[in-house]
């Protein structure tokens, strides 16, 4: 019924779909960025200006020409890779995000590795085994997870393994002062002292990861635990389930080949939102660990109403997540047919 | 509207009596329910019934560990940290539960248009909703918060806007699945509008999805409103709110004084997990496969 042709074409027009979601991000950024409050003009002239020189600042950054033609001179400026000065580090913005990204992708993707690992055998578990007490159980804890303030559970835990306790680093940082920072080749640490074979290192970032990485893992493991349950459940109740055991598949079979595959739709739509989630949360957490991410980068520039910073900051995660949706709708696309309008 | 008024009484009974048999069925969402009165209590009654003023501070009795006198402790100041636990309940509430009813309205109104007719009104919607959805959401309130200033207002409607999209989504891929399904054509056939079918026969099936979503959100809205203030957006100190009583109480931690942060966090929490709890038994109540 659905030859491969219109399916490519689907696939195609969700490609190009991308470039105005790019542009839209763009667009939202500019006017964060003029809808400062304010006069951008006094901000960025200092605190020391008067007049004159307000006048000049206004000048400089093209704040009195029309609109629209800011908006080109904001997006020429993206071209060039070019996202404003911070004023609280004196460095270019891409520059610092460049150089703090590698931190938080590492936690990111380290806490969401181990959120998955658990989450989804825990929700298929908990839906093939209803109304138990494995059921009520798994609620409760999946639920006992996306409670937990990611803010909260990161100073709780300091507060055990750190205080309490004495078995976790002081949460300053990705690498106790004792260790030599491994060689630059990738920016993970994890990955680069193992590349170079210093395992000493490569264990003490690991002491240092710990402790965040398992504060977001518990708040991300919940929504995708929670959403493989209920899809499991949708799909087992499913008349095509009755079907295949009337028929005398074995139960592995129905539930791994047929449920298991029709529950994996919604389970990888959240994983969308829960990376989202995850990159929010990072924030938090980064700001509760000392982690020198781009998230704590940017909380440091709130607090000194740094906005380049902070704007530049918005935007860069927001490219970021335009290819990973991007990347989710092409695997949807392609596992499930009745979706888009193009095929019908 | 006069016959349809007396079928309805069946049905009515009928899903009263269905709340009861899952209730019994499922201790659990009972006790979500407990936990709900008793948060919506303390919203009501909480500023009539604390021991202490929240604002008043006492520099001779500060940081002392809980006692009689002070359930939760005193924090720096020497304010009771019982009281502002308690006060702070209505504020992280209402700023919650405006955000997410103005979601839901908006973004069932927008997804419902765009999987019904889909076309170009489905294009545009979309593209606005990926726009949204671009953004890592607390960090898009981040920016919303930081750009129209620092107020409880722009809070709910920075957390209005990012929680929107996801009904809009739902509520579009419920009723873009089931826009030709047999039921809606039947339905359409006997001579019922566009809008009629939409409303009355497609999309309340979006209704169970839209339960869990809003119990998941109104937790969700109270941690991102919690997560603002954590980082100096949104309330400001002396306000008590939950968010930033954890930030302060964060600074004594590592020297022990724990009562500080821990007991704020865990409130936060408890709220957080009703709503969650309730999500789930309301999807038992409303999910039509579980009617028997």
């Amino acid at each position: 019924m659905l030859s491969k042709a219109p399916r490519l074409r689907a696939i195609l027009l969700r490609v190009a779909q991308a470039v105005p979601v790019v542009f839209g991000v763009i667009v939202i950024s500019f006017l964060l960025t003029r809808a400062l409050p304010g006069d951008p003009a006094v901000y960025f002239a200092g605190v020391m200006a008067d007049e004159k020189s307000i006048e000049e600042t206004r000048v400089a950054l093209g704040l009195d020409k029309p609109m629209l033609q800011q908006f080109f001179i904001y997006v020429g400026d993206l071209a060039h890779g070019d996202l404003g000065q911070s004023v609280s580090t004196g460095r270019a913005v891409a520059t610092d995000l460049a150089k703090r990204l590698p931190a938080s992708l590492e936690l990111t993707l380290s806490a969401l590795l181990l959120a998955i690992a658990i989450a989804v055998p825990l929700g298929v578990l908990a839906a093939t085994r209803p109304g138990t007490w494995v059921d009520h159980l798994c609620r409760v804890v999946v639920t006992a997870g996306v409670s937990l303030p990611t803010f909260f559970t990161g100073i709780l835990l300091i507060y055990i393994f750190y205080y309490l306790l004495g078995i976790a680093p002081s949460p300053l940082g990705r690498l106790d002062f004792i260790y030599l920072e491994p060689e630059h080749i990738t920016g993970f640490y994890l990955i680069d002292a193992a590349l170079v074979g210093d395992w000493e290192t490569w264990f003490g970032a690991l002491k240092q990861l710990m402790l965040p990485a398992i504060t977001l893992a518990l708040f991300t493991l919940a929504p995708i635990a929670r959403m493989t349950r209920a899809a499991m459940l949708t799909a087992l109740s499913a008349e095509f389930i009755r079907t295949a055991r009337a028929a005398g598949l074995s139960s592995k079979r129905v539930l791994y080949g047929y449920a298991f595959r029709n529950a994996l739709l919604p389970v990888v739509t959240t994983l969308g939102m829960v990376f989202s989630f995850a990159l929010g949360a990072n924030v938090l957490v980064e700001k509760v660990f000392a982690w020198p991410g781009i998230g704590s980068y940017a909380v440091e520039a709130l607090v000194v109403s740094d906005y380049a910073a902070v704007q530049g900051f918005v935007l860069a995660m927001a490219l970021l997540f335009v290819t990973l949706n991007l990347v989710i709708d092409l695997l949807y696309a392609v596992i499930d047919p009745r979706i888009g309008f193009v095929s019908r | 509207m006069s016959d349809s008024e007396q079928t309805q009484v069946g049905p009515v009974q009928g899903r009263f009596d269905h709340i009861i048999y899952v209730l019994r069925s499922n201790p659990v969402t009972l006790i979500a329910f407990a936990m709900l009165a008793f948060i919506l209590g303390c919203a009501v009654l909480g500023p009539s019934l604390v021991p202490y003023d929240p604002l008043m501070t006492n520099a001779s009795n500060a940081l002392q560990a809980p006692s009689w006198a002070h359930w939760f402790g005193t924090d720096n100041l020497g304010r009771d940290v019982f009281s502002r636990v308690i006060v702070a309940t209505r504020l992280d509430l209402t700023i919650s539960v405006a955000a997410v009813a103005m979601s839901f309205v908006v973004g069932s109104i927008l997804g419902s248009i765009a999987g019904y007719w889909g076309g170009w009104l489905d294009s545009v919607l979309s593209r606005i909703l990926d726009t949204i959805m671009a953004f890592p959401l607390f960090v898009l309130a981040m920016g919303i918060v930081a750009a129209l200033g620092n107020t409880i207002e722009n809070i709910i409607y920075a957390t209005a806007i990012i929680n929107m999209p996801f009904y809009a989504r739902l509520v579009r891929a419920e009723v873009n699945i089931r826009r030709n399904a047999g039921f809606a054509q039947a339905a359409k056939l006997s001579g019922n509008s566009d809008l009629r079918v939409l409303a009355m026969h497609i999309f309340p099936n979006a209704l169970p999805p839209m339960m869990v979503q809003v119990s998941l959100n109104l937790g969700w809205a109270i941690l991102n409103a919690a997560g603002l203030s954590f980082i100096g957006l949104g309330v400001r100190p002396p306000t008590p709110e939950w968010g930033i009583m954890v930030a302060e109480g964060a600074n004594f931690i590592v020297s022990g004084e724990w009562w500080l942060a821990v007991f704020p966090g865990l409130w936060l929490m408890m709220a957080v997990f009703t709503f969650n709890l309730l999500g789930d038994g309301l999807r038992d109540i409303v999910d039509p496969r579980k009617r028997t």
